[in-house]
């Protein structure tokens, strides 16, 4: 049953993906906006059921059609790995305004249908659930039938095979992009509401796990086959059945995760196609647009670090301070970030999973073990980075949109297993009553104190990346990513050098973990998300490629101007996902970079 | 006699770099216009100009008299541009029917495009046998004829060629031309980019050769053949 629910998802975004040629990371939310809709009709206006769906199917298809218009026509020279950005920006603005609009809480969703039940052997079937089994087939059936008899029709088959062939015969590509964002929007928007009277509640994050397992599906049938993902969707659905069956409920999502991991590894191309490498994608190795970093004064830099460092002594509000040692702790994560996206060119969006295992480890380490915080602060950083660096080395031979799915997978997973391995992390509990950092016995506990102590590391990272970053080893990734073929001619084992870039970025990614662990005093698998995996990414793209002082400032800004401008608060997430389609627009090669 | 199909002071760029030098080209009605080069001499751009898939940055395409600079492929398309793209570019996964008909995606009378289906056949019978085959599947030569098929069934004003012999049999490349030179005596327009330049001029009415984006030489096919300098031109040579 659960499988017809994630058909109409992998429907739509390999229906996308073959048209558009990407995946599009916005399509959870269409699915929630759906929900949304269909719940304002059933609840204020009391609709009935076929009135709500037509209505439904309206909203969502228009919502596609913007999202084609705003954030994906704009980029479609740009190459697939910046659609995949500018798709997931777009979803965190449709999610949070939902979040303004509707209210962060669950709302119920009372089913409008007569509650029937049919015996059926040992169970019953509801009358939802038939509903639900003949809105898959039915639109299944019609997708079939328009793609395969209709002239529309031929004309989007045509486009996803070859664009410009499709231009050749007259066809108007724009508008087949068009068409497929409205009847994929239609059918996520569908699929949200039939979710939602199927769990009759909705809730304005409901959309991201959607978006999840419809790229499970969509990828387990071979992106862009439409009959593929119908027996994606049913294959996650029995999979996911069974482990619920087996394991318990709250192993759903991981089964989901592990399994699209497992197709990006070993079936990257789906179950149903041959095992063959890997279409190059000629963007993958510079996805954030070339850029030089501005030229400064060499005394800028120290300069600037011993005004930060001076800096508690003349502001006494502890609560700036505080703020800008969030922002140190944040710049950390952008530079190690950088290493691997900017200086080595590999997308990652799943950061906040590196952060996890360094604030997990040193919570592990110093409340169960008794580890001393000094001695945590180095340990801890290594564990995280060894664990991440094995849990990323079979997928960094993919590339592009590829390596990103898999990168977000992977982050998903490391907080998943933290939520499942209740006998180590406690679960969905949390660690809590982490001590506060301390050296030699004096625990830091003011604001300038722990302020001094984010700042120092963040120097530290910021030294070891520039002298990396200038020797031997920093020109060899950056030859990974201008050619990952002619860097492997000239002996640059890539997968080596990949591994030493997300190595050492997890290592000072799980520093800021450890950091942020020690101050919050309380970590949870929820703590570190998906989102903060977007947010650094923004603040590196905000200070531009390969540009350690951007990354910096990137952070800084992003952290600092929604704490100044109170008002922003609630529309941080918007002004985020604003930024980054705005930056890929208009500056994509950053703030602090120019074009060459 | 007034061009069909006119390239007037075309200049194009790739970022900094220049394809395209005052590019000057004239088609005429009922010709076979071929434009020689070597590789990255700018004749596949010529072609993406023509389409519209790439802009350049100064000059104009006209199309019988009227300026279609600012056209959209598909309005160039439906104006009677029809292309046999580099590398055939069929839609692989569609069958060879569905190939030939998106051909006349943009024709209405649908009754006609029937008919005239039946008719190409009998030019392309090794097409005929392959019909519900996915275009994917046939050989270079065949796929190149199903390209063919599937311009001419849009009807072309201009049917644009580019490297119609690439990648082919020596049997093959003799098969194609012969086949061009019947369309175009059976009535259509036809402009060629080729590498292959004998070969061309042989059944060509005019050619032009572009070297580095300028034209370097330019005329009747028979002076072509004679003029000694074109087999140096278009192999890259020192000598012009």
């Amino acid at each position: 049953m659960i499988g017809n629910l994630y058909m109409l998802t992998a429907i739509g975004i390999t229906q996308i993906y073959g048209v558009a040629g990407v995946v599009n990371f916005a399509h959870g939310s269409v699915y929630m906006a759906g929900a949304y809709i269909g719940w304002m009709a059933i609840t204020w206006l009391h609709w009935p059921l076929v009135p709500v769906i037509l209505l439904v199917l309206a909203g969502s298809a228009l919502l596609g059609l913007a999202l084609e218009r705003l954030a994906v026509r704009p980029f479609a020279r740009a190459g697939s790995t910046i659609l995949l950005l500018t798709t997931i920006a777009a979803g965190l603005i449709i999610d949070n305004a939902a979040q303004v609009i509707w209210g962060p809480q669950t709302q119920a969703l009372p089913n409008p249908l007569p509650q029937w039940h049919i015996r059926l052997g040992a169970g019953t079937v509801s009358l939802l659930d038939l509903f639900i089994l003949a809105c898959g087939v039915g639109t299944a059936l019609l997708l079939h039938l328009f793609l395969y008899r209709s002239r529309a029709g031929w004309a989007v088959r045509a486009t996803a095979q070859d664009r410009d062939a499709a231009l050749q015969m007259g066809i108007d590509v724009n508008r087949v992009n068009r068409y497929s964002f409205a009847l994929s929007g239609a059918f996520a928007g569908l699929s949200g509401l039939l979710v939602g009277l199927y769990f009759s509640n909705i809730y304005p994050t409901m959309g991201a796990s959607a978006t999840l397992k419809g790229t499970t599906a969509a990828l387990l049938g071979g992106l862009g086959n439409v009959p593929g993902a119908i027996l994606g969707a049913y294959v996650l659905g029995i999979a996911e059945t069974f482990s619920v069956e087996w394991l318990g409920s709250s192993y759903r999502n991981l089964v989901a995760v592990l399994l699209l991991i497992a197709v990006l590894l070993f079936r990257p191309n789906g179950l149903l196609s041959g095992r063959r490498a890997l279409n190059p994608e000629p963007t993958a190795g510079t996805f954030i647009p070339h850029g030089r970093p501005l030229r400064f004064p060499r005394w800028l830099i120290p300069a600037s670090a011993v005004l930060a460092a001076a800096l508690p002594l003349f502001v006494a509000n502890p609560y700036a301070l505080q703020v800008l040692a969030i922002g140190w702790v944040f710049a950390l994560m952008a530079v190690s970030l950088n290493l691997i996206s900017g200086t080595t060119g590999q997308i990652s969006l799943g950061h906040a999973g590196f952060v996890t295992l360094g604030a997990y480890a040193t919570a592990i380490l110093t409340s169960r073990l008794g580890l001393p915080f000094s001695v945590s602060l180095l340990v801890s950083p290594v564990v995280a980075a060894v664990i991440g660096v094995l849990l990323c080395y079979p997928a960094l031979r993919l590339r592009g949109q590829y390596l990103a799915i898999a990168t977000l997978g992977l982050g998903e997973a490391i907080s998943l297993i933290a939520l499942n391995w209740d006998s180590v992390t406690q679960g969905p509990l949390g660690i809590s009553g982490i001590q506060p950092a301390a050296f030699f016995g004096y625990e830091i506990w003011s604001a300038a104190g722990v302020y001094w102590l984010d700042l120092a590391a963040l120097l530290a990272c910021v030294w070891a990346v520039y002298r990396l970053s200038r020797s031997h080893l920093g020109r060899a990734l950056r030859a990974v990513r201008e050619d990952e073929v002619a860097a492997r001619a000239f002996g640059i084992g890539l997968a080596r050098y990949k591994s030493i870039a997300f190595g050492v970025s997890a290592f000072f990614a799980a520093v800021a973990g450890v950091l942020l662990a020690h101050s919050y005093s309380y970590i949870a698998p929820d703590t570190f998300t998906f989102a903060l995996s977007i947010q650094v990414l923004t603040m590196i793209i905000l200070g531009g490629r390969d540009n350690v002082g951007g990354a910096v400032i990137g952070a800084v800004i992003l952290i600092v101007l929604p704490e100044t401008i109170r008002f922003l608060g609630e529309y941080r997430y918007i002004l985020y996902g604003l930024l980054l389609i705005g930056m890929l627009r208009f500056r994509p090669y950053g703030l602090l970079n120019s074009t060459t | 006699m007034t061009a069909v199909l006119r390239l007037e002071n075309v200049n194009t760029f790739y970022g900094a770099v220049q394809a395209h030098f005052d590019l000057c080209l004239d088609i005429y009605p009922g010709e076979i216009t071929c434009l020689l080069g070597g590789n990255a001499s700018g004749k596949s751009t010529a072609m993406k100009v023509i389409f519209g898939l790439v802009r350049p940055r100064s000059g104009r395409v006209l199309l019988a008299g009227e300026d279609a600079t600012q056209w959209g492929t598909p309005r160039r398309v439906a104006w009677g541009l029809r292309s046999v793209p580099e590398a055939r570019r069929l839609f692989p996964f569609m069958t060879v029917r569905e190939n030939l008909l998106l051909g006349a995606y943009l024709r209405k009378d649908r009754r006609q495009v029937a008919e005239d289906l039946e008719r190409l056949l009998d030019l392309f019978p090794r097409v005929g046998e392959r019909l519900n085959q996915a275009a994917g599947t046939l050989s270079g030569g065949e796929q190149q004829m199903v390209a063919m098929a599937r311009a001419l069934l849009g009807k072309p004003r201009v049917l644009c060629m580019d490297e119609p012999t690439m990648g082919l049999s020596p049997l093959w490349v003799d098969r194609v031309l012969e086949l061009v030179q019947t369309i175009n005596r059976q009535g259509t327009t036809v402009f060629m980019v080729e590498q292959n330049a004998r070969a061309a001029l042989q059944i060509a009415h005019r050619g032009y050769v572009l070297r580095h984006g300028v034209v370097t030489l330019s005329g009747t096919a028979a002076e072509l053949l004679d003029n000694p300098l074109v087999e140096n031109a278009y192999l890259g040579g020192k000598a012009i």
